[in-house]
């Protein structure tokens, strides 16, 4: 009788790539739902935009390329792909933008490399700076006004219409982000005066700070799960803090660090984005050089380049560095000394 | 139903890198007690089941054998004997299938059992704790006990080490890890106190500074039967042991049984990678190899049982045996009611590091210490591998400290010495990176494949590199030869011309002064008869000088031929080292220039007897100061040699020629000779050359002697 001959190990956990992903989806809803709450229905329209424009363009380059479609759309990613744009992208920012920075993401970004696992960029990141740096206007004036500010909470209706350049955004409902309004009136101005300013609410920045609160806890789910390492969000916001607190220590001259960690993307893209285990680095000390790098980065953004936010250029800046950062962050093995840094040249004289 | 129980240790613990908790399926088969099996009617002994060579076979075709009867010896030291596990009758020694993780098929003896069981003689110590070290060790080796636990290094190498004074530790590992697995379990419950008799006869060997027992804190019943056995020992003639027997009890988790990762459980050591525990001062030894250590020197059974676990749904009653050496598994399966279905799998080992075997007729080992059969559902087959995400679960998980997706990368895009580089082999192929990856991905399978290619390799380097080596050593040695060889030539060359020149110098003195010559010192005993021939010549016709020329070119041909036979000779005892197909032929050269020594020889004597009638006119010129030389006579005298060179010359070149056309022919037909021929060739080149350099030396010289 001839029977299987398979290799060891015969049993394996029971976690799939698919279940990691559903619950990064998963835990990004708190996040999605706190935002709808402060800034309307256009992030959750987004997401649905974003992941019906995900799957189609998945499943369009998997059939010119010839795979499995269902085999590869049911891992997961794609979906996850466009929830996160759908939760970064300006509320009421025009349907185009959306669809061409899905697609881009998935067809450009993913797919031509060679699909899931094989890219080298955060693909959510790249569709995003694409539509960012092409779109401007598109992108800098579609930010939602938090709703209590507004005349009534927008409407389902008016949120579809205006996404669809049906009719235009009611006035009122769209404005400049917190990060944005300090950045460009501490120039002139005081913390007070700057703070003034309804949007920055009673706390943080109305709104936002609770959205970051929600994406904190969403994060800390995944940590607890062991979904994404500790290494990569920890990187992150000590990477913005650090440089924070001892340069922005005077909140009459630069945006201070409470703004800094809850007023932009941070918490969202310290557990989210910048986790995506794909293009980041994969040792667990290289993960908390490639977080913090991306922190640093987002921070000499925010603080002097023309952007008032940055992950994505952070995020792209660093997955450029992730191989690099993989060759020297090796870990020590067990008996040996030392570990192995450096490129395997070196090694060998 | 993973019972846990706490114990207060002695040391404190270090936890490893990594590990996972993988369902332990543990108390299926430690619901009773360790059962017998039925004899089966063939026994499949395999000369191998230990590390290192195979055994030597010690019985035929048709011997009958006892019971515990050695059939095959230790083939060097990383070997093992091999014993008869029952009585009965040798039906052949062949190829079988045999359970290794490549399926391979290997020599084994198989043995038609005869049901009655005889054991043969055994040498029994009750006195066993003060037998001499030497005999204890030559008790081990004897009895063929190699490391139960897995690896199946013989024991008997792990109780000399060389550093035997720098042992600190000995390690009893009582961890058994892997999931499914109890036989080690079962030992302990039920034969505790073999158990320790064997660790302290380890002891005695080792002289460890601490022995420690390490165990689960999943065996609950195992830690109680050791406590009553240590407290037995104790409470009897406790005060004989030096050594006290430490109880160590390590949190559960994989793979924490493995050897490196136990040493550093307990002692926060690290094996250096590539080497071994004793390098640290460590001996690790399994339980069930103390209990086999116990047996053989106590009692002089040798290794052919163990204890086995049947484990799996497909197995009516999970449980564990106590199996012969060499029963087929297939013998196993139907005593216990086992019936895996088709497409189902049989583990030998557990789920994480067992391996599946195809035949079920393939035997019981001294390292078997798992038999799995699962229902397809309880460990089912892979799903279909997605794409590696980096995820970086298999990192956390590797016991290790490595990287194994990036070692997965290097592995499938064949980056081999990347993959070394990132310290592939240190893995231990424990399976905890491809039992968390989320993509299903057979890492271990990866990796496996990439240490076989990498080994090919390097063994391919040697052996390429042993040929270099080899290359240039010949090379160097022919180089050598050659050059000691005209060495020889240059030196004999200069030794003639020496001769020559003091010849001339002595003929010139013999013409002043004719007494003068013969009181000369003879350079060489030929020489000497030459110059006694020529003053006797000179004495019985003092006037006639005249034939001292033709003599002197005979006696320079003389030379030659000698010089020429030598050189024969030198290739003919060449030829006989290296080409013996030329022999018979420089042979026949050599007798042919015997004999044209000898002319020479005779014409040189003929010519000093007979004088010639050119000798008054050459007195006389002789005589006549060198100023008033007329050239007439110098003319003469070289002329002889000069012609008798070219001759040769011409011969070398014809010899030559003849030489040449052998070559082409060879080349157009036999291929094989051409390399020969070609040397040939060569030699007579530097042949001719050289004839053509002699000639033209002695025109020189003709002209020196003119000019002086």
């Amino acid at each position: 009788m001839s029977l299987m001959m398979k290799s060891s190990p015969h049993t394996k956990q029971n976690q799939s790539t698919a279940s990691i992903m559903r619950w990064v989806i998963l835990l990004c809803v708190p996040g999605l739902l706190v935002q709808s709450y402060f800034f309307g229905w256009g992030n959750l329209h987004n997401v649905l935009l974003c992941v019906v424009t995900a799957i189609a363009s998945e499943a369009a380059i998997l059939a010119l390329r010839k795979r499995p479609i269902s085999f590869f759309i049911s891992d997961y990613s794609a979906i996850l792909t466009g929830v996160l744009l759908g939760i970064a992208l300006p509320p009421f920012a025009p349907w185009w933008v959306s669809v061409i920075a899905t697609s881009f993401s998935i067809v450009f970004v993913k797919q031509l490399y060679g699909g899931l696992g094989y890219n080298p960029f955060n693909p959510a990141m790249a569709g995003y700076a694409l539509v960012l740096i092409s779109f401007p206007l598109a992108m800098t004036t579609t930010w939602s006004t938090p709703t209590s500010l507004q005349s009534e909470f927008p409407s389902i209706t008016q949120t579809v219409q205006a996404i669809w350049e049906i009719e235009s955004v009611p006035d009122g409902y769209t404005g400049a982000t917190p990060l944005d309004v300090y950045k460009h009136e501490i120039g002139v101005g005081t913390q007070e005066s700057v703070q003034a300013d309804p949007i920055f609410g009673n706390y943080i920045a109305l709104g936002w700070e609770w959205v970051n609160i929600a994406f904190l806890l969403g994060g800390l789910g995944l940590l607890v799960l062991r979904i994404i390492p500790w290494q990569t969000p920890v990187g992150v916001i000590a990477g913005i803090a650090l440089p924070a607190l001892i340069f922005s220590a005077d909140a009459d001259q630069a945006v201070p660090l409470s703004l800094h960690l809850f007023a932009g993307a941070t918490m969202f893209g310290a557990f989210f984005i910048a986790t995506d285990p794909v293009s980041s680095s994969t040792t667990p000390r290289g993960r908390l050089v490639f977080g913090f790098g991306i922190g640093l980065l987002t921070y000499i953004i925010r603080s002097f380049g023309a952007y008032p936010d940055a992950i994505a250029f952070a995020v792209l800046l660093m997955n450029f560095a992730a191989p690099l950062i993989d060759v020297y962050t090796q870990p020590r093995s067990y008996g040996h000394n030392k570990a192995k840094r450096g490129p395997k040249a070196k090694e060998k004289v | 139903m993973q019972e846990r129980f706490t114990h207060k240790n002695q040391r404190t613990l270090y936890d490893f890198h990594g590990g996972i908790h993988p369902e332990e399926n543990k108390w299926q088969s430690t619901q009773g007690a360790v059962q017998s099996v039925a004899l089966p009617s063939t026994l499949i002994v395999p000369l191998q089941q230990h590390a290192g060579k195979p055994a030597k076979v010690l019985v035929n075709t048709g011997d009958s054998v006892l019971k515990g009867q050695l059939i095959a010896e230790a083939d060097g030291v990383i070997s093992a004997n091999v014993h008869a596990p029952s009585s009965g009758i040798v039906r052949e020694i062949a190829e079988h299938p045999i359970a290794h993780p490549s399926g391979l098929e290997a020599n084994c003896i198989v043995i038609d059992t005869d049901g009655s069981d005889n054991w043969c003689e055994l040498e029994q110590h009750v006195d066993y704790l003060n037998l001499p070290r030497e005999q204890v060790l030559r008790i081990v080796r004897s009895s063929g006990i190699s490391g139960m636990g897995g690896a199946g290094f013989p024991t008997d190498v792990k109780l000399h080490p060389a550093n035997l004074k720098q042992l600190n530790t000995l390690i009893i590992n009582g961890i058994e890890c892997e999931p499914y697995i109890t036989a080690d379990d079962m030992l302990m419950r039920t034969y505790a106190d073999e158990m320790l008799r064997g660790i302290e006869i380890m002891a005695r060997l080792l002289e460890p500074k601490q022995v420690v027992l390490a165990i689960e804190d999943n065996k609950p019943h195992a830690f109680e039967a050791i406590q009553a056995a240590l407290a037995e020992k104790r409470s009897h003639a406790s005060a004989s042991s030096p050594y006290e027997v430490e109880l160590a009890v390590i949190p559960t988790k994989y793979p924490s049984g493995g050897e490196k990762q136990l040493i550093y459980v307990l002692t926060g050591l690290e094996v250096p990678s590539g080497g071994i525990p004793a390098d640290i001062g460590i001996v690790c030894q399994n339980v069930a190899t103390a209990r086999a250590v116990y047996r053989a020197v106590r009692y002089g059974e040798p290794l052919i049982s163990r204890i086995t676990t049947l484990a799996g749904d497909r197995f009516e009653q999970p449980c564990n045996v106590e199996a012969l050496l060499g029963t087929p598994i297939s013998h196993l399966l139907a005593e216990f009611n086992c019936k895996p279905a088709k497409r189902e799998k049989i583990i030998i080992g557990g789920p994480m590091m067992g391996y599946t075997i195809e035949q079920t007729d393939t035997p019981v080992v001294k390292t078997t210490n798992c038999i799995l059969a699962p229902a397809e559902q309880e460990l089912p087959n892979d799903e279909f591998a997605q794409a590696c995400i980096r995820c970086g679960l298999c990192t956390e998980a590797c016991p290790a400290e490595l990287l194994p997706q990036q070692l997965y990368w290097f592995a499938r895009s064949h980056e081999y010495e990347k993959a070394e580089h990132h310290n592939l082999f240190d893995c231990i192929e424990c399976g905890a990176c491809a039992y968390v990856c989320p993509s299903s991905i057979p890492l271990v399978q990866h990796y496996r494949h990439a240490k076989g290619e990498i080994k090919a390799k390097q063994l391919e380097t040697e052996k390429s590199d042993r040929a270099r080596v080899r290359f240039e050593a010949r090379q160097e040695r022919l180089e050598r030869e050659t050059k000691e060889k005209e060495a020889k030539r240059k030196a004999r060359a200069e030794a003639a011309a020496k001769l020559q020149a003091e010849k001339q110098k002595q003929q010139a003195e013999a013409e002043n002064n004719p007494e003068a010559a013969t009181t000369k010192p003879a350079i060489d005993p030929k020489k000497a008869a030459i110059e006694a021939a020529l003053a006797r010549k000179a004495q019985t016709s003092p006037a006639v000088e005249t034939p001292q020329a033709s003599v002197e070119e005979l006696k320079t041909a003389l030379e030659k031929t000698e010089a020429k036979l030598e050189k024969m000779i030198d290739a003919l005892e060449d030829a006989k080292a290296n080409a013996p197909d030329n022999v018979a032929k420089l042979q026949r050269a050599v007798e042919k220039n015997q004999l044209r020594v000898n002319q020479a020889k005779q014409n040189l004597e003929k010519a000093v007897s007979s004088p010639s009638s050119t000798s008054p006119q050459v007195q006389a010129q002789k005589t006549v100061p060198p100023e008033a030389q007329t050239p007439e006579p110098k003319e003469e005298t070289p002329q002889v040699d000069l012609s008798e060179l070219k001759n040769n010359i011409e011969k070398a070149e014809a010899k030559l020629e003849k030489m040449r056309d052998a070559l082409q022919d060879a080349q157009e037909n036999a291929p094989d000779n051409v390399e020969k021929l070609q040397r040939a060739v060569t030699k007579n080149e530097t042949r001719v050359k050289a004839a053509q350099t002699a000639y033209e030396n002695a025109l020189a010289a003709n002209g020196g002697s003119n000019q002086a």
